[in-house]
């Protein structure tokens, strides 16, 4: 029975998450592909040519997108680990406020508070900058950090750190040795989401990067609203792979624990 | 083996006094269970001790010497919690190691002492199981060679027993007895079962709302509880109002004679109390009979409980299984001279 739950989660998610790639591939190869040809009736490479020059900048967005990303994750961590933990474990004045500004930007679209934050930025000098475009990010990133965050350390509890403490153990010797163990695959789950979410970015990258900072979305929007779909495709199975690839690495990791993700640590 | 001292200890969360004036002196090898309802103290002051939450006020004090401003992880107070029992990362080994891999001992040495605690608490050739594969009992055992690999000068148990089912039960009270007079460490744990304090302690505490009732000896909370209240967690609830002259209590239903070198409540009100197995249904003579009326009887097995009527207040008596007595009937009892506690009256009748 769980095996066949397993298994029926495994292929429902590999076809849901791979069926709509698949003429994205074809696209990619296509040199002439019209109506009502099921498949393109010329090939050509020249799409992933064109990708892997310097003047498609396709290189130069992945790079920025993968450096901010990772430096998003970094100072989500950093931001949202402490604010979890302290939401789970503690009670104390206002939390319930700080809790609801938290979801904010989960409700507030992006472009609303990045136009509001764009003045203060430029007052900062902190457009048209690498952290400026990271710190932005972190509006959408850190209420999923921090919402998963939250559950993981309400359920770990403090008695096994307790333990710990009263076994000899300093507080960082805890921290190294039973609090992050415990957790790293909860963390390790917030920590794909929040750099699927920054790698995903395009209207707050540009708000504030300005065009200086160039990232992935905003190298593959103009070929969607224009006409070429093979360099559009390129670019955009470039677009997706991390994402299915930091999908994977991590389900792999976490196999055991849930059938959803069991169905990705298949693939 | 360290004498525990607990002088006025006072916690507070804002108004809430969780524990309230606290005076304890617990020798060194000694066995003390924290008894009361939940919410009454007990896991504050086992923290308390530990060092995991400051008090208000007060001090705790191991052999003599106050231990508030050592942390934690330098007291030697050992916990073990009721749940998240293992550190779920680590193999059997590893988590019984901990304290000993925390105070950077050899490994050599490490795991020679952990196959020897596997051996004390009865699960050799366990090193290399994860956590997840034990059984309750199983993680419970290994909890406690965990925390007793460290030497601790204090072992704390919470609830150790309270997950467990009634088998298991009994043999980790025997585990842990064993255990604790082997080693000859000082232990205190938590529990809101009256039985398993009295089966497992040398000396009980029994708090209500963060105040200490009585600390004593188990025999002495049955026969000589110090309230009304303290008797009733001990599921003596036979209780009638009188007022004592010398040796004798008079009550509505009589004059009852007492031994006046047993009972420490001087003359005045009293209540007058006799445990339900203390209570004789076939009189020996005529002294100190009072008319019951029975209200229900259960057949036990070992004995047979008989619910009674006496004066207005209800009653349990125990009588001999094949006791023959029909509900509704009317029957003296006799309160024996020698099992007639005295408690003291303020309370009254009219809180029970």
């Amino acid at each position: 029975m769980q095996k066949a739950v397993r298994w029926i989660a495994a292929i429902s998610i590999t076809l849901g998450v791979l069926l709509p790639v698949v003429p994205q591939i074809i696209w990619s190869f296509a040199h002439r592909w019209l109506f009502p040809n099921l498949l393109p009736t010329e090939w050509s490479l020249s799409s992933w040519e064109y990708v892997f020059t310097a003047s498609s900048r396709v290189g130069e967005g992945f790079i920025n997108s993968l450096l901010i990303a990772t430096f998003v994750c970094f100072l989500s961590i950093l931001v949202g680990l402490p604010a979890a933990r302290a939401i789970a474990l503690n009670d104390f004045k206002g939390k319930g406020l700080v809790e609801w500004i938290l979801m904010v930007p989960i409700i507030v679209p992006g472009i609303v508070s990045t136009l509001g934050i764009h003045q203060l930025f430029i007052r900062l000098h902190l457009t048209n900058t690498f952290i400026g475009v990271s710190l932005v990010h972190l509006i959408p990133c850190i209420p999923y950090m921090v919402l998963v965050m939250t559950s993981v350390f309400a359920n770990y509890g403090t008695e096994l750190e307790d333990t710990a403490r009263t076994l000899g153990a300093n507080p960082l010797q805890v921290l190294l040795r039973v609090t992050l163990p415990g957790i790293l695959p909860g963390l390790m789950v917030a920590t794909m989401f929040t750099f699927l979410i920054s790698w995903g970015q395009y209207i707050t990258s540009v708000l504030i990067g300005g065009g200086t900072i160039v990232t992935l979305p905003m190298v593959l929007f103009p070929f969607i609203s224009g006409v070429n779909y093979s360099n559009a495709a390129a670019i955009s199975l470039i677009f997706v792979a991390p994402a299915i690839l930091v999908l994977v690495l991590i389900s792999r990791q976490l196999g055991q624990d849930s059938a959803v993700m069991g169905g990705f640590g298949r693939l | 083996m360290t004498h525990v001292l607990i002088k006025d200890l006072t916690r507070r969360f804002d108004s809430v006094i969780a524990v309230n004036n606290l005076n304890l002196e617990i020798e060194s090898g000694e066995m003390v269970a924290f008894l009361g309802p939940s919410g009454c103290g007990k896991t504050t002051t086992l923290r308390m001790i530990t060092g995991l939450l400051l008090p208000t006020s007060g001090d705790v004090l191991f052999d003599s010497k106050s231990v508030l401003t050592i942390p934690t992880e330098k007291r030697g107070a050992v916990m073990v919690f009721q749940k998240h029992l293992l550190f779920p990362t680590m193999n059997v080994a590893k988590n019984i190691g901990f304290g000993l891999r925390m105070a950077k001992m050899p490994q050599k040495e490490i795991d020679r002492r952990v196959s020897e605690m596997l051996e004390l608490v009865r699960l050799p050739g366990f090193e290399t199981r994860r956590p997840h594969e034990l059984s309750g009992g199983q993680q419970q055992r290994i909890a406690l060679a965990r925390a007793l690999i460290v030497r601790p000068n204090v072992l704390l148990l919470d609830e150790p027993l309270a997950n467990l089912d009634a088998n298991l039960r009994l043999e980790m009270r025997e585990l842990i007895r064993t255990i604790q007079n082997e080693l000859n460490t000082t232990a205190i744990f938590v529990t809101h079962d009256q039985e398993e304090a009295v089966m497992l302690a040398d000396r009980i505490a029994l708090m209500f709302n963060g105040v200490l009732q009585q600390f004593d000896t188990p025999q002495a909370f049955y026969e000589r509880p110090n309230s009304a209240q303290v008797a009733r967690f001990f599921r003596n609830d036979n209780m009638i109002l009188g007022t004592r002259r010398g040796s004798v209590v008079e009550t509505p239903s009589g004059n009852l004679e007492i031994d006046a070198g047993r009972v420490d409540q001087s003359d005045g009100p009293v209540m007058v109390t006799v445990r339900p197995e203390d209570v004789a249904l076939v009189p020996s003579d005529n002294t100190n009979l009072v008319q019951a009326k029975v209200l229900t009887q259960v057949y036990m097995g070992t004995h047979k409980q008989v619910q009674l009527d006496v004066m207005g207040h209800t009653w349990l008596a125990h009588g001999p299984a094949d006791f023959e007595i029909e509900v509704g009937q009317t029957l003296p009892i006799q309160l024996p001279k020698t099992h007639i506690w005295l408690l003291p009256s303020e309370n009254g009748l009219q809180n029970v």
